[in-house]
């Protein structure tokens, strides 16, 4: 173990593209005394699909959930550095954290539907935002629905509780209420991973479609999976980020051994 | 091999599965047991008439039959045989070996009258004045009927007058009064209160015309007389209007058996108390059980439900919050008494005697809120209660899954907007559960009470059709404590047994229906507010 943490070092900040959206500087963060991560740098570019990658506990949930300050919730936490969407620093004290929110959505490990009708459940960020018109909220609903390849499914049954979908319906209809705010960025912390194998390609269409209008960031276990659907991929290990490249890149000639250990199975 | 039994858990199935049917056995016992002595109480069974070896007659229900200690194979019946007027005593033992013979005289009656309690025995006579209207059992049985129905509707006038008419002027009167001594201490001119003297003395004089036109009625209504020959051939005479009911339950057909039952019944829930609560009905007690615990559930529920919101979902967890919580967890045990004290010192006395002084102040030293009533016990049980509703809640929120939680974040949604949408109709099933056994704890309780409002007969009910309505200074009447009264305090305890099960057995199915409502609207909810689950 302590052989292979001196093989981590951080290479410098990587920039894919030029039009980044999300920016991560120096980013330390604690919970209580253990830190969860070491001065990650990382640009998110804008309309496309990045994966974290990287063995369990290596902090690529804390890092994805830190981008709409998630974390917040966990009264332990601390952070330094800085995370800035669009250039804005969403740390600094005078930020709005509702408003981020809004434009960094949030798609969940578990399928986590409101217990409300599938209509209300796409219609609930919309309405929670002072919406309450009610051919807006149809449009809304519908095309959200449609965005999640949800629509012609639930088109009949719009009225009935949420609960009754299938694990890979409900994960969709979650989708669906992230895009029905219409964020910037979507967040996804292991979307397939507790859906059958069938709901999980369902899923990644989606993500392939989405990719023209949103920025996804997936966090994600399965390699084959940051490889099909990916532009890049960031890899994580022990707190600190390894390498970030374009996915090809990644998984043809990764830059250093330890990313080539993990991307070939060597350990992980 | 004895290994093996005892890994394989098989003596703990069958323990765990004793502790369960022992449970059942003694709620089933209890149940049963109330139900069997209650649900009887009000059937017309047979009189019958005993003629024993040395001549003596007597006639009465049978109650009871045992064995006779130390001699063997003998038993012996109690009777029941009404007449406490002229027996002093309700009950009599007969040994059965003294029996000549038993029969079942068709002619004899039983008279529910409004003093003394059952006669049994034959019509004689009924007499008007000094007119006989009809001789023996079944001309007189005859006669009885429109008589009866005649005083029935005297009963109705004479309660119209005395609760309508004379409770219109008494309420006038007090306010006269009330207004004499507020002018009095503001030290008004004599002019006013001159003219209060003659609203007086006004109203003085349709009261007595009231009371002329009541006294008219009483006096009919006591004209009518009934000769009753009891069984051993002493005579006695019952004035008509004093019978509350009559039958002759050796001539009666199961259905006649039937609607004397259910009106026996009708008349226990929905009438007013007689003699000292053993005879008639319970209705005050029914309702004042029934306002109390709407009244507590109103104060109890939001008020525990806000405070645990608070203690789960916005204090910050600390040493403080640990510490309040223990303090309503201990609050949950503290006997009941101990509440009912406080009640007594802080809202009776407390709140209520401040309310008097500031705005009763022309009563005094007749306390108005100053004494025991509904509002005061409600609350005093409200504050009993709460810290079952906030546990309960706080366990509720808690169990709400973190995923729900984050995703209402998630979407944009302020904390109050994830509380209000998300997390409290998720709990709220459970927090109904908590509203349940805190509703059901309420109901059952009688020691505080006793010392914060409730009284042995309280016939004015604390919702009346008079203005402001609701009466919440008023005292009430209570199941629990109804039960306590007549099993315990009431002056012919052997005789009022049966009101105490039945009383008992009303008690219990107003808490199972609370709860049955309650467990209906719960399961409704949690079928709306199921939560996710693979």
């Amino acid at each position: 173990m302590s052989e292979e943490k001196t093989e981590v070092e951080g290479i410098d900040s990587v920039t894919v593209g030029d039009d980044a959206i999300v920016e991560v500087e120096k980013l330390n963060m604690f919970y209580g005394e253990s830190q969860a991560l070491f001065d990650v740098d990382l640009s998110i570019p804008e309309r496309e699909v990045t994966a974290f990658i990287g063995p369990s506990g290596c902090g690529k949930s804390t890092l994805l959930r830190s981008l709409n300050r998630l974390n917040d919730l966990v009264e332990s936490a601390r952070i330094e550095g800085s995370v800035r969407v669009r250039g804005e620093d969403i740390y600094a004290s005078e930020y709005d954290v509702i408003d981020l929110r809004r434009r960094v959505g949030m798609v969940f490990q578990k399928s986590n539907p409101f217990p409300k009708s599938i209509y209300e459940n796409v219609a609930y960020g919309l309405r929670i935002a002072g919406e309450n018109r009610r051919s807006v909220l149809d449009e809304s609903v519908e095309k959200s629905l449609r965005a999640a390849a949800l629509w012609d499914e639930v088109k009949d049954r719009l009225k009935d509780n949420a609960i009754g979908l299938s694990g890979g319906q409900q994960q969709r209809l979650c989708i669906a209420r992230t895009l029905a705010v219409e964020p910037e960025v979507v967040l996804m912390d292991e979307p397939c991973s507790a859906l059958d194998p069938i709901a999980t390609v369902r899923i990644e269409e989606t993500i392939s479609e989405l990719k023209k209008d949103y920025t996804i960031v997936i966090v994600t276990h399965n390699l084959q999976q940051a490889a099909r659907i990916s532009d890049n991929t960031a890899f994580f290990y022990l707190g600190r980020l390894v390498e970030f490249s374009q996915t090809q890149q990644m998984f043809t000639k990764p830059e250093l051994k330890q990313t080539e250990d993990y991307v070939t199975g060597r350990f992980g | 091999m004895t290994f093996k039994f005892w890994r394989g858990g098989d003596p703990f199935i069958w323990l765990t599965g004793s502790a369960l049917a022992f449970c059942l056995l003694m709620i089933t016992g209890l149940v049963g047991i109330i139900l069997y002595n209650g649900i009887g109480v009000f059937w017309p069974s047979d009189l019958r008439q005993f003629v024993l070896r040395n001549g003596d007659i007597a006639m009465g229900k049978v109650i009871d039959r045992q064995a006779i200690p130390d001699r063997e194979g003998q038993y012996r019946i109690q009777l029941k045989m009404g007449n406490r007027d002229a027996y002093g005593l309700d009950f009599r033992w007969i040994d059965e070996a003294d029996i000549e013979r038993v029969e079942r005289p068709t002619d004899a009656v039983v008279l529910e009258r409004l003093e003394w309690g059952d006669a049994y025995g034959f019509i004689r006579q009924i007499n008007e004045g000094d007119r006989v209207l009809a001789t023996g059992a079944d001309a007189g049985w005859t006669e009885l009927q429109p008589l009866l129905e005649k005083a029935a509707e005297r009963w109705e006038v004479i309660y119209a007058i005395e609760h309508d008419e004379m409770g219109q002027l008494n309420r006038q009167m007090e306010e006269l009064r009330l207004e004499e001594r507020r002018l009095t201490m503001a030290q008004a001119d004599a002019a006013a209160l001159a003219a209060l003297e003659e609203q007086n003395r006004a109203l003085w004089v349709a009261y007595e015309e009231i009371s002329d036109r009541l006294n008219a009625v009483r006096v009919e209504n006591e004209r009518a007389e009934l000769v009753l020959r009891l069984a051993e051939g002493q005579e006695r005479s019952v004035r008509v209007a004093d019978i509350v009911r009559t039958y002759r339950p050796n001539d009666l057909s199961l259905g006649g058996k039937i609607a004397v039952y259910a009106d026996k019944g009708w008349e226990f829930i929905a009438g007013q108390p007689r003699e000292s609560n053993t005879e008639g009905g319970i209705f005050p007690a029914l309702f004042g059980t029934v306002m109390m615990v709407m009244l507590m559930s109103l104060a109890a529920v939001p008020f525990g439900i806000l405070a645990a919101l608070y203690l789960r979902e916005y204090a910050r967890q600390g040493l403080f919050v640990r510490l309040v919580r223990i303090a309503v967890n201990n609050l949950a045990g503290v006997p009941s008494i101990v509440f009912g004290m406080f009640g007594l010192g802080f809202f009776v006395y407390g709140v209520g005697g401040s309310i008097d002084r500031l705005f009763y102040a022309e009563s005094l030293p007749t306390p108005t809120y100053g004494t025991g009533g509904i509002l005061w016990a409600s609350l005093t049980l409200a504050l009993l209660t709460v810290p079952v509703v906030i546990v309960a809640t706080e366990e509720a929120l808690a169990a709400v899954p973190r995923e729900l939680r984050e995703g209402a974040l998630g979407l944009g949604s302020t904390k109050f907007q994830m509380i209000w949408n998300v997390v409290l109709p998720s709990a709220l099933p459970g927090v109904l559960t908590g509203v349940i056994l805190a509703t059901a704890r309420g109901a059952g309780e009688v020691a505080p009470l006793m010392i914060t409002g409730v009284v042995k007969l309280a016939p004015d009910l604390p919702l009346d059709a008079y203005w402001p309505f609701f009466h919440l200074e008023r005292k009430f009447m209570h199941l629990g404590f109804h039960i306590y009264d007549v099993g315990f305090q009431s002056p012919n305890v052997e005789a009022a047994r049966p009101m105490v099960y039945t009383t008992a057995l009303l008690l219990l199915l107003i808490v199972l229906a609370l709860n049955l409502t309650a467990i209906v609207v719960r399961n409704k909810l949690r079928r709306r507010y199921a939560t996710a689950a693979f």
